[in-house]
């Protein structure tokens, strides 16, 4: 199987600053910003991604309100970083066009676009205007565990006819084991030949993110997220640092500073955090059931609200089968459940 | 009331939302659809408009135009660019239209908000479907308070989202934000549409969020909510209000605004369209009600 180029077996993506802000109750500073960025650029990290935990657009009330405007945080990565791209996220119908206009103004370079997994043929629009502007393009086929390998395939094709040139398995609700990913990433690869290549999103909500992304590995997966201390959704986000260690000890070329990278996780990105993200009751539920990461503080602060258990609120969701972006509906389970108390 | 004091109307487009407002222009005791339009010989919608009594051709808006008498009313359920190419010729011959499209020709309307402001339009725009469910409640929160910012999110059946919202999704909450803001009151508007593939379809759901001063009355908030609900359920009866306003003070994750939120679910009427698309549904119910409003001022 290929490499990711001639230097790179994989390259990988840092989505502390993105993935991250949900953790931060996308509260991150422009100080924040720039220590995390300036680390992990000096590590090695080839790509990091910062944007609200959302994507573009995504301060509001039904995700949370941002402390600093992103543009503003991107802006500053952009200007932080030496050597690594900067990325950011949007998700259609949250994000619109001129939100992508506007970070490609501010200089970030990799445009990656994200649907639920059955859902590409909406983002056709950003996908064409990302490569009209020159941008680099990843595909996010979120929930990915919830459809068939072949649909997710089938739904690959449709992004990257669009002009996306890397489909990632996005594992958003950290509920898939290493053959759920061996099989969507080889169903991605089989489908996109020469065409895009594929990535996975992992999330440590089974504690399997290192190890499933080893298995998208091996499957022809030439493109791997983390969350450098896992400050992401749910348990957090694959630990770059242990990805990196790991892929050391495996051959597998990242061009990231294994010792950098272990002092950037304990000595800059951890004092950045509120807390660790850990792998706790409600996180693992997440993974057990299902359930969209990015909806565990949203839970707990909603059964705070309403006095309510949030692992109960967590549990209706997975059964009312929500799709990433539905936060709002977290509000009307605690309601629902406080009435029937 | 005898059949020559409805008004008459043509349905153009033959598709899903024009096969649905059939059913509801039907049974209605102000409008009377004669004319249904389409472009394609084999359409379903044009078989099933004949079989109903309906005068029925796939030869587009120059065979209506044709034809002896012309409607009193048009509905388009065609395309944006379809729309504004048949929108002078309607005019020219003094034709209301109600435009289901997201051309955007005439001044967009909400009943229960500003209907009564257009009736004298020759054309109106029925925004989207997540305006019509949303804007009433944005409107209703803002005709008791200031409302300096407000945001909806609209979750919708995957399979009720045809390819032309698809395609377009950056519109829908483009069209929808300005309504919120120009109908619904609010200083600045958010939409946000979900497509959810559950099986069984999942029916329409709306969440409507506005930002009130911390020291609103709140009562009179929520009695302002249910009383537009009530307004909307009128002419759409199954959109209801799935729990009371709730009412948060400020806080950071609100941006420091205190809020109310509203929960809306709108079950369609299973005319054509299945219950679940409710997002469907509110369209033709609404455009229906407009034209009803519309029929009523002929008669006068």
């Amino acid at each position: 199987m290929k490499s990711y180029s001639d230097t790179l077996d994989i390259r990988v993506t840092d989505s502390s600053l993105r993935d991250g802000s949900h953790a931060k109750r996308h509260q991150f500073t422009v100080e924040d910003v720039r220590s995390v960025v300036a680390a992990l650029d000096d590590a090695g990290v080839p790509v990091i991604e910062v944007t609200h935990g959302d994507g573009l657009g995504g301060s509001s009330f039904t995700y949370g309100f941002s402390k600093t405007p992103e543009q503003d945080l991107i802006k500053t990565a952009v200007e932080t970083a030496r050597q690594a791209k900067i990325a950011f996220l949007m998700l259609p119908g949250l994000g619109v066009k001129d939100d992508i206009r506007a970070a490609h103004g501010n200089g970030a370079t990799v445009c990656r676009i994200a649907t639920h997994c059955t859902e590409a043929d909406i983002s056709v629009q950003h996908f064409g205007l990302a490569r009209d502007m020159g941008l680099e393009t990843v595909g996010f086929l979120m929930m990915a565990h919830s459809t068939t390998p072949e649909a997710l395939a089938r739904q690959g094709r449709i992004m990257a006819d669009a002009g996306c040139q890397c489909v990632y398995v996005v594992d958003s609700a950290g509920a898939m084991v290493m053959d759920d990913v061996t099989q969507r990433v080889q169903a991605l690869v089989a489908e996109l030949g020469e065409d895009a290549q594929v990535g996975f999103h992992g999330h440590e909500n089974l504690a399997l993110g290192t190890g499933n992304s080893i298995a998208a590995i091996q499957a022809g997966a030439r493109q791997i997220d983390g969350s450098t201390r896992r400050l992401g959704a749910g348990a957090g986000n694959t630990a770059v640092e242990a990805l990196v260690a790991v892929c050391a000890k495996m051959g597998i070329r990242t061009g990231i500073d294994v010792l950098k990278i272990i002092d950037a996780a304990e000595d800059v990105v951890r004092p950045v955090m509120d807390e660790e993200c850990q792998l706790d009751r409600l996180a693992l539920l997440m993974g057990h059931a299902g359930v969209y990461s990015s909806f565990l503080k949203h839970a707990f602060r909603q059964g705070e609200r309403y006095g309510v258990s949030a692992a109960q609120i967590l549990l209706r969701a997975g059964e009312r089968r929500l799709v990433g972006g539905q936060e709002d509906q977290l509000i009307d389970i605690a309601v629902e459940l406080a009435a029937q108390k | 009331m005898t059949r020559t004091t409805k008004a008459t109307a043509a349905i153009v487009g033959s598709g899903n939302i024009g096969t649905d407002l059939l059913y509801k222009l039907q049974r209605s005791p102000l409008i009377e659809p004669r004319w249904m339009i389409g472009v394609d010989p084999d359409s379903e919608g044009l078989a099933r408009a004949r079989r109903a009594g309906i005068e029925a051709s796939h030869e587009g808006v120059d065979w209506l135009l044709a034809q002896g008498e012309t409607p009193d009313l048009v509905f388009e359920a065609t395309s944006a660019g379809v729309h504004r190419a048949n929108a002078p010729r309607y005019a020219e011959r003094g034709i209301k239209a109600v435009d289901l499209t997201p051309a955007a020709v005439g001044p967009a309307v909400v009943p229960p908000a500003n209907l009564t402001a257009h009736l004298d339009a020759d054309n109106v725009n029925m925004i989207t479907c997540g305006g019509q469910a949303t804007i009433p409640m944005v409107y209703a929160v803002s005709r008791v308070v200031p409302v300096p910012y407000a945001e909806i999110v609209a979750s919708v059946a995957s399979v009720s989202a045809g390819p032309g919202t698809r395609a377009n999704i950056d519109e829908f909450t483009r069209t929808t934000a300005r309504g919120i803001e120009r109908i619904g009151g609010a200083g600045r508007g958010k939409a946000i549409i979900i497509l959810n593939p559950a099986e069984p379809p999942v029916i329409m759901r709306d969440t409507v969020f506005c930002s009130i001063p911390e020291d609103a009355d709140r009562d009179a908030i929520a009695q302002s909510v249910k009383e537009v609900a009530e307004q909307v359920a009128g002419y759409v009866p199954g959109y209801r209000l799935r729990a009371e306003p709730q009412f948060d003070d400020p806080s950071v994750v609100n941006g420091g605004m205190a809020r109310v939120a509203v929960f809306l679910e709108v079950e369609g009427a299973g005319d054509f369209l299945p219950p679940y698309a409710g997002n469907l549904d509110i369209m033709t119910a609404a455009a229906t009600k407009v034209g009803e409003e519309f029929a009523k001022g002929m008669q006068a």
